[in-house]
């Protein structure tokens, strides 16, 4: 699991549709990267090994979409934030199955991963969520 | 180096910033070009310009790439070399610098640098997908975030960390309302209310229409010497005496604080070492206030305040035109307009209109030392330059 162009934002939607949430961990420094990065931006090595992300986090801030691109439209208002897992990761995402109003900066989330959606066209990358934990 | 001038304004042009419908943005830049030639009688642009720098952010808008020859070629300025630069809403500000290089380096005596942008003829939506290409694809665009969404996101890190209020983020959309109603030029001139501000629309929460800057149509540019020639052609040149440039994650989810960007405030450092000078000896200053939070974050950034105060600096008036520190005089992209890659050298044209003392009725008095503040993106690319009178 050395081969560095193993570890790649492709790999990790391809993960995600084996139900794993992951990250490259650098095998010189140790630093997690997500998403994962064929070159460590802290050591430069190119040796990583995957490890498997908690699922729970903390919102650390969001916000609520009234005007979106055309592809998102018809889910308007929607809320988007970034969370921290642990590690000291971040994943920025939608948050659903919460009424909008209830969300806080600070609240625990859960990441919550789904099907690749079916489509012809480039990507074909599954999507992952935040719910309530 | 400390304080020396690496590069002269000769010269500046600014085409109307608005809806200019039936236009291409060629056509546009060369409204820009011709004011830039006519300001300065001494140049011969066609013999002087050695280089043209442009910065343009999108092939999306016109289904148009391989700016630089096209424009060049709607200057007047063909068979020069033409490089266009891209930055997102820096791209100017980048094209700026890399014109700078091209001077102090003394591979050219006399450079063009601008920036055009043709966006008004697409749907809100359109527009809202083509910038949001700034920012990361697999993790932001992928799952809907906007470009409103980004800085809404700051926004809400910010009034968490601060206790910012929407409030604030408005008084800064009332100034540079304000500000713009006071300039010919500007896309928007018609001051606007508190009130007016807080109940408009929500884009992005807690960001609404009036936090936001408007899709525009513009082109700007400068005329750049080598500072030992430049009274040759002017006898009011504006010297550049300080630039710096950072970048950052694309992604701004990460970062380790959203309250701050640091590749603006690594940019204004670099600026300020060179140019000799401190925060307290800018005069006049264009930040980049895509979005209202945007303008007190830069105010924090620059140095003008201390991180945190940027919204009660709004709130109490400090950055009005008789304020403190004047901020956006020109009404920023908020009212002037952000036709994305012209805004960077607007800017610039901005701070040489009040250091050589025609910036009419928005005119800084005594206004000596001015700054521009520029950021790509959610801030993956910023942009300082420092400007004294010369």
């Amino acid at each position: 699991m050395t081969e560095p162009l193993t570890f790649t934002i492709e790999q990790f939607y391809k993960n995600i549709n084996q139900k794993k949430l992951t990250g490259g961990k650098c095998l010189t420094c140790g630093k997690i990267h997500l998403p994962p990065r064929p070159l460590c931006d802290n050591c430069l090595s190119t040796q990583f090994k995957w490890v498997e992300l908690p699922r729970k986090g903390t919102l650390l801030t969001y916000t609520i979409i009234h005007v979106a691109p055309s592809q998102f439209q018809k889910m308007t208002p929607y809320a988007v934030g970034i969370i921290q897992l642990e590690h000291n990761v971040n994943l920025p995402g939608i948050i659903k199955d919460t009424p909008l109003d209830k969300i806080k900066v600070g609240m625990p989330l859960e990441v919550e991963l789904e099907e690749a959606p079916q489509s012809q066209h480039w990507p074909q990358w599954p999507r992952y969520y935040f719910k309530p934990a | 180096m400390k304080g020396k001038p690496l590069a002269s304004i000769v010269s500046a042009g600014l085409s109307k910033f608005g809806k200019l419908e039936g236009l291409y943005a060629r056509e546009i830049f060369a409204q820009a070009a011709k004011e830039a030639y006519e300001r300065c009688p001494r140049l011969d642009p066609k013999k002087d310009i050695k280089a043209l720098f442009i910065g343009h952010m999108g092939e999306s808008y016109e289904h148009q790439g391989h700016t630089g020859a096209a424009v060049a070629d709607w200057a007047g300025l063909l068979h020069i070399p033409a490089i266009r630069t891209e930055a997102a809403c820096s791209s100017s500000g980048v094209a700026l610098r890399a014109a700078i290089y091209a001077v102090a380096s003394g591979l050219c005596d006399v450079v063009m640098v601008g920036g055009v942008e043709k966006m008004t003829h697409r749907s809100t939506s359109e527009v809202t997908e083509f910038l949001a290409m700034a920012s990361d694809f697999p993790f932001e665009q992928w799952y809907g975030i906007t470009f409103p969404g980004l800085f809404a996101l700051m926004a809400t890190a910010h009034m968490h960390k601060y206790g910012t209020t929407e409030a604030q983020m408005a008084h800064v959309a009332v100034k540079n309302h304000y500000n713009g109603s006071l300039n010919p030029k500007a896309h928007m001139q018609k001051e606007i209310t508190l009130e007016q501000a807080l109940s408009s629309r929500v884009i992005a929460w807690p960001l609404k229409l009036f936090d936001c800057s408007l899709i525009t149509d513009g082109a700007s540019c400068l005329i750049l010497t080598r500072p030992d020639i430049a009274k040759k052609y002017t006898d009011t040149p504006v010297h550049i005496i300080g630039t710096g440039q950072a970048s950052d994650t694309i992604g701004l989810y990460e970062r380790e604080d959203f309250t701050s960007l640091r590749a603006a405030k690594l940019a204004a450092k670099q600026a300020y070492e060179m140019a000799d000078v401190t925060p307290e000896d800018i005069d006049v200053a264009e930040v980049h206030d895509c979005f209202t939070i945007a303008e007190i974050i830069a105010y924090e950034d620059l140095g003008f305040c201390k991180p945190g105060e940027g919204g009660r600096l709004a709130e109490n008036g400090e950055t009005t035109l008789r304020g403190r520190i004047p901020v956006n005089t020109s009404g920023g992209l908020k009212a002037k307009g952000h036709p994305v890659g012209a805004t960077g050298t607007a800017q610039a044209y901005e701070i040489y209109l009040q250091l050589t003392g025609q910036a009419e009725k928005r005119q800084v008095d005594d206004a000596e030392i001015g700054l521009t503040h520029n950021v790509g993106g959610s801030g993956a690319t910023a942009t300082v330059h420092i400007y004294i009178k010369g």
